[in-house]
């Protein structure tokens, strides 16, 4: 019996799948994909998130359909111990490989550059001198970690220092993130927010909340016992209701707020008395 | 019975055995949690009450393997007892006595130097009401961040006579703390302190502040 071309029956059953599937993934599992559009940083995450996704939905299918189309064809004869034929290389199919996968890997590069300097950082840690900044007002917010919670501060409202995190909606937010003991890292869930906290280090993240609701933060570095317990809730919340809630934390706080060093990036702690 | 299968066989026992052994250990640690102590109940006020300790040492009778460790301890049945796992009753009312034997070290985040979280936003100190200390007097606090509770505790006096050594500590020199918290739903809420209290660890944050037991806990709410 004739032996059939399998690569052609390969890329065609391939190719089908392909252009079946991908567009199905695409549409139906990548809006779903976390961390949602709380903001537009997160909304940024999904949309960067769903391109991954469409990129290696056919090369997914492409491995599994060679499997199954391997068990099915290939299979070994009952009773038979044959030798299959000997491959000595091909040409053809190593320059596709060596082509297609530098030229998945390059476009991937370059939309991931793009994507962080079109973004401003993507709500990642940019570092205290960062290379994209969103131009218009900003809302600086100082995020103090320590062993085990996060406090907040905020400079243009007397230097207040709070407990929980209250952003508005639809202001562009200047995230200083800084630890006063340990690495510890800062994630905003649902806001698409991940820096690290490091001591001495002001670590800048841009992010402009959209939607209003609550957000999950936490710890996402190990850094001691609690490190587990280490999260709370903040809430993006209309700018009336943030300059009612800011006003109402700078009156709450006022006795503290006087005791408090004066707003810098980075804080030096002292004192060390117990420690070595 | 072949040499092979007697190998084979005293081979498997031994790495069975050894897995047990390993087993037993891992469980043994991850399990030693400290005996939870019940609030008292209070007949005259709502609610119910615990009366805490906190010392600069906590002495070889509390804690033979680390007796140069800071530590909280609670009163239970009128002797003082090496446990930070408390149990309070549901959405009642929680009244709280510390005393407390050990000096000042300061808080890394001077924030944490005002109360909050508890009935009023105040504690007394030393009979005083007040809604918070200076930051520099802090020597522990004890906070339940799940529940939004902080109060910081302030130190005894460098040049106080009489420091307490090793617990327990009756008549030596102290400061007494009270304050009450409400509780909510049922559930178990972390505790601990904030300031870097333990000594000789680095920035002190090691040791009793990284071991349940001793700077930090549960309270179960039930």
């Amino acid at each position: 019996m004739r032996e059939p071309n399998h690569a052609r029956r390969l890329m065609l059953i391939w190719l089908i799948a392909t252009v079946i599937v991908t567009p199905l993934v695409v549409i139906l599992v990548g809006p779903n994909i976390p961390p949602g559009n709380a903001s537009e940083q997160a909304s940024g995450h999904v949309t960067d998130n769903t391109v991954l996704l469409g990129m290696a939905t056919p090369v997914l299918l492409l491995v599994l359909i060679y499997l199954a189309y391997a068990v099915i064809f290939f299979r070994q004869p009952q009773g038979a111990a044959l030798e299959g034929p000997a491959l000595r290389g091909d040409t053809r199919i190593q320059t596709v490989w060596i082509v297609v996968t530098s030229l998945m890997v390059l476009v991937l590069a370059v939309y991931g550059t793009v994507r962080l300097l079109a973004d401003n950082g993507a709500g990642s840690g940019s570092g205290p001198n960062p290379v994209a900044k969103p131009s218009g007002p900003k809302l600086p917010v100082q995020v103090i970690a320590q062993q085990w919670a996060f406090t907040y501060r905020y400079p243009t409202y007397g230097g207040v220092e709070t407990p929980h995190l209250e952003l508005p909606r639809n202001q562009m937010v200047e995230l200083h993130v800084t630890s006063l003991d340990v690495v510890h890292s800062f994630w905003a869930i649902q806001l698409g927010v991940k820096a690290d906290a490091n001591p001495q280090v002001d670590n800048v993240v841009f992010v402009k909340p959209t939607h209003l609701g609550r957000f999950e933060v936490r710890c996402a570095e190990l850094c001691g016992i609690w490190h587990g317990q280490m999260f709370d809730y903040g809430h993006v919340v209309t700018p009336a209701s943030f300059q009612q809630w800011i006003h109402q934390q700078q009156v709450t706080f006022a006795p503290v707020t006087r005791k408090l060093p004066p707003y810098k990036t980075t804080y030096l702690p002292e004192p060390t008395r117990r420690g070595e | 019975m072949s040499l092979l299968v007697r190998k084979l066989l005293a081979v498997g026992g031994t790495v069975i055995v050894l897995g047990v052994l390993i087993a037993l250990y891992v469980n043994s640690w991850a399990t030693s949690f400290p005996t939870s102590v019940n609030a008292t109940k209070t007949p005259r006020q709502a609610g119910a009450s615990l009366t805490l300790e906190t010392v600069a040492a906590i002495g070889p009778k509390y804690s033979p393997a680390h007796p140069d460790w800071v530590s909280y301890l609670v009163r239970r049945d009128g002797k003082w007892f090496r446990s930070t796992i408390f149990t309070v009753p549901a959405h009642s009312v929680v009244h709280v006595t510390i005393y407390q034997y050990d000096g000042d070290s300061g808080l890394r985040n001077p924030f944490l130097s005002q109360v909050q979280g508890t009935v009023g936003g105040t504690e007394t100190v030393d009979g005083k009401t007040v809604r918070g200390i200076d930051p520099e007097e802090a020597s522990h606090t004890f906070a339940v961040p799940e529940l939004g509770i902080l109060v910081p505790l302030p130190g005894v006096p460098e040049e106080a006579k009489n420091q307490c050594e090793f617990a327990p500590c009756e008549g030596a020199a102290h400061r007494t703390i009270t304050f009450s918290f409400r509780t909510g739903a049922k559930g178990r809420y972390h505790w601990q302190c904030f300031v870097p209290c333990a000594a000789g660890w680095l920035n002190g944050f090691g040791g009793p502040m990284q071991t349940l037991g001793y700077m930090d806990g549960f309270i179960d709410v039930t």
